[in-house]
């Protein structure tokens, strides 16, 4: 008899995803949906759909979700989850939406202590759009608006959002993992799932930040984007877990 | 069989083919319905169903199973 080792989790459609060949997005979606199926939570999670190219998770996840205005998705969750407390809620942000338009939000939010989790999608730039500056590009990084590369004085210093959100005193969880390699990826599964467990458990805000890569706009193939984030991104992002109320206890 | 490998979700990223420990995995010369390359293995008997390529699949387009020692 074989046994099973790995098999596609429940929460996703049984067909291809929209994203393009070699996007981590479809990857921390997998590992979103892994942790909701291993937490028996199928038939309880929503799902609140952001802007850009995380919102094409619409037609790749199987469950509930809910469509947030550019930005808003975690003002759109604190209100779902306040009137439906019972439901595993979770926001799905990229870096564009969440660093740029929803910063105000996403702070606010992550200020009330609201019990939610929020998964923050960082590429350092903005992928739907075709490949613009965001506020997480790194300096040097070759995008459509900064052909010679960033520059820091006329265009500031990417924003590293965990450490940001961690420097608050509601945040109960506060993560970064890099999806680039096996180790990171399995990192990240337990993080994912402990953010999650959290939130079952009442805790309050959890945030884990994924860094993720775009092929297409970088202008590489999907490997040399690995070795990209391996030498450039994760030197200045630097994965760890910031904030873990949990684990003082 | 171990490496179950959807060939109609594959879009030929080569993650896999990248992390394979034994290096069973290589990019086909085929294309799938949408238009892709598709991964296929090589040495199957070699596979010792660790999931690493199953786990860095964006696509979830790879199944692992083991067989049983005892038959």
């Amino acid at each position: 008899m074989a046994q099973k080792i790995y098999s596609r989790p429940k929460s996703l459609m049984p067909m291809p995803s929209g994203f393009c060949p070699g996007c981590l997005h479809p990857l921390a979606t997998k590992l979103i949906a892994d942790a909701i199926d291993e937490l028996g939570q199928n038939n309880n999670a929503v799902h609140v759909l952001p802007v850009g190219c995380s919102a094409l998770n619409l037609m790749y996840w199987r469950g509930d979700m809910l469509g947030a205005a550019h930005g808003r998705a975690p003002a759109a969750a604190t209100g779902f989850k306040r009137s439906a407390p019972d439901r595993l809620v979770f926001a799905y942000q990229g870096d564009g939406d969440l660093a740029a338009i929803g910063l105000a939000e996403i702070m606010s939010a992550a200020n009330r202590g609201e019990n939610f989790t929020v998964f923050f999608a960082n590429n350092s730039t903005y992928g739907m759009t075709g490949g613009q500056m965001a506020p997480t590009t790194l300096i040097g990084q070759k995008t459509s608006t900064t052909k010679y590369g960033r520059d820091a004085e006329t265009t500031g210093f990417p924003m590293r959002m965990c450490e940001i959100i961690s420097t608050l005193d509601a945040p109960y969880y506060v993560a970064r993992f890099a999806l680039n390699a096996p180790k990171g990826v399995n990192q990240a599964k337990k993080g994912i799932k402990k953010a999650l467990q959290y939130q079952l458990e009442g805790k309050g805000f959890t945030f884990v930040e994924l860094l993720t890569n775009c092929p297409t706009t970088w202008g590489m193939t999907p490997l040399q984007s690995l070795d990209y984030m391996e030498t450039n991104t994760i030197p200045y992002f630097i994965p760890g877990v910031y904030k873990d109320k949990g684990e003082k206890a | 069989m171990n490496v179950h490998i959807n060939t109609l979700l594959c879009k030929g990223c080569a993650f896999c083919v990248k992390y394979c420990p034994k290096k069973i995995l290589e990019m086909g010369t085929e294309r799938n319905k949408k238009g892709h390359f598709f991964v296929i293995t090589t040495d199957e008997e070699k596979c010792t169903s660790c999931a690493i390529c199953a786990a860095m699949c964006p696509e979830a387009a790879i199944e692992i199973t083991k067989e049983d020692s005892n038959g």
